[in-house]
């Protein structure tokens, strides 16, 4: 699973009122190289969550990104780079998604979070 | 992209799904793409085919994902998976620019594909593709427009579908059913 489906990814317990960002547990991640397209980034840099990109990003040991991002940063090609690697080339293999409220672990086996709710919590 | 090379590497794709259509609406090429009830991944490795610089396949059923995993693998495409039940999703954000899907009907509990349906015009930016039974098709415009809030519903074109024998309740072997291949634009974010 790549960050970017970690950005939109959220809990969905019942009773729970913010389950965004979900909190990563990395036992394995693995890169996967794919083409870099600048235009994407620019596109999608707007709809990004970046505080929770960037957490998702250190927890799978990436610490290239700045805390913080303005779109002037678009011009710097070193950022793109950061940007096009956290994005689309992490993939968080083995571990778990948990929930930022209740502690509920989602576990990731093979790249695939298993989001389903138990029948209590739906 | 090379419509032949598609069609002869999704052999049945073809029916399922109109590629020029979607290419000429722009939904899907440098496009985060999201395939609702991916199944074995038809059509979300059709979008990543078409060049969608992102494709989510979500499911509920792990057993789907895993051969969708794998037929991605065996097409060298990068494709993400979310095993989850549709109906109770949680999810952020404007990223998702279009959703296409193939959403259940002809099963035993009805209006599967309105759910799907209203959760993909919730979830996606740009465009939903989807496919409905042609004999609820005032149905499907008039819930897409009135409950829903898309902006606009249109039949892109009419398919024959071929439904085989999978459900018990089903009484005939085999059925040709007429299916409509939608484009919805959600109302944006």
């Amino acid at each position: 699973m790549r960050l970017l489906t970690h950005n939109m990814l959220s809990s969905n317990i019942k009773g729970v009122n913010n389950g965004f960002p979900l909190l990563i547990e990395a036992e394995k991640v693995v890169e996967k190289l794919v083409d870099f397209n600048p235009d994407f980034l620019r596109n999608i840099f707007p709809k990004i969550d970046w505080k929770a990109l960037v957490a998702a990003a250190r927890a799978v040991g990436y610490g290239e990104l700045p805390d913080a991002a303005d779109p002037a940063m678009l011009d710097s090609d070193d950022f793109l780079r950061h940007l096009h690697h956290a994005l689309l080339q992490l993939h968080l293999e083995e571990g778990a998604l948990v929930c930022p409220e209740t502690g509920r672990r989602f576990p990731v086996n093979k790249g695939i979070p298993n989001m389903l709710l138990h029948e209590d919590e739906v | 992209m090379k419509l032949k090379q598609l069609e002869s590497l999704l052999g049945t794709l073809q029916q399922f799904s109109n590629p020029k259509a979607e290419n000429s609406f722009g939904d899907v090429t440098d496009k985060v793409v999201a395939d609702f009830g991916c199944g074995c991944g038809t059509l979300g490795l059709a979008a990543a085919l078409l060049g969608a610089e992102h494709v989510i396949g979500l499911d509920i059923d792990a057993q789907s994902i895993e051969i969708a995993s794998t037929n991605a693998e065996d097409l060298e495409l990068d494709m993400d998976f979310v095993q989850c039940d549709l109906r109770n999703l949680g999810w952020r954000g404007p990223i998702v620019d279009t959703v296409v899907m193939n959403p259940p009907f002809g099963t035993r509990r009805k209006g599967a594909d309105m759910d799907f349906l209203s959760v993909a015009l919730k979830i996606a930016s740009q465009a939903v593709y989807s496919l409905h039974k042609t004999t609820t098709r005032d149905h499907v415009k008039r819930t897409a427009l009135r409950d829903y809030h898309a902006k606009s519903a249109e039949v892109l074109c009419e398919l024959r579908y071929d439904v085989p024998q999978l459900y018990k309740f089903h009484k005939k072997k085999e059925v040709d059913i007429a299916v409509d291949l939608w484009r919805f634009v959600p109302r944006g974010v």
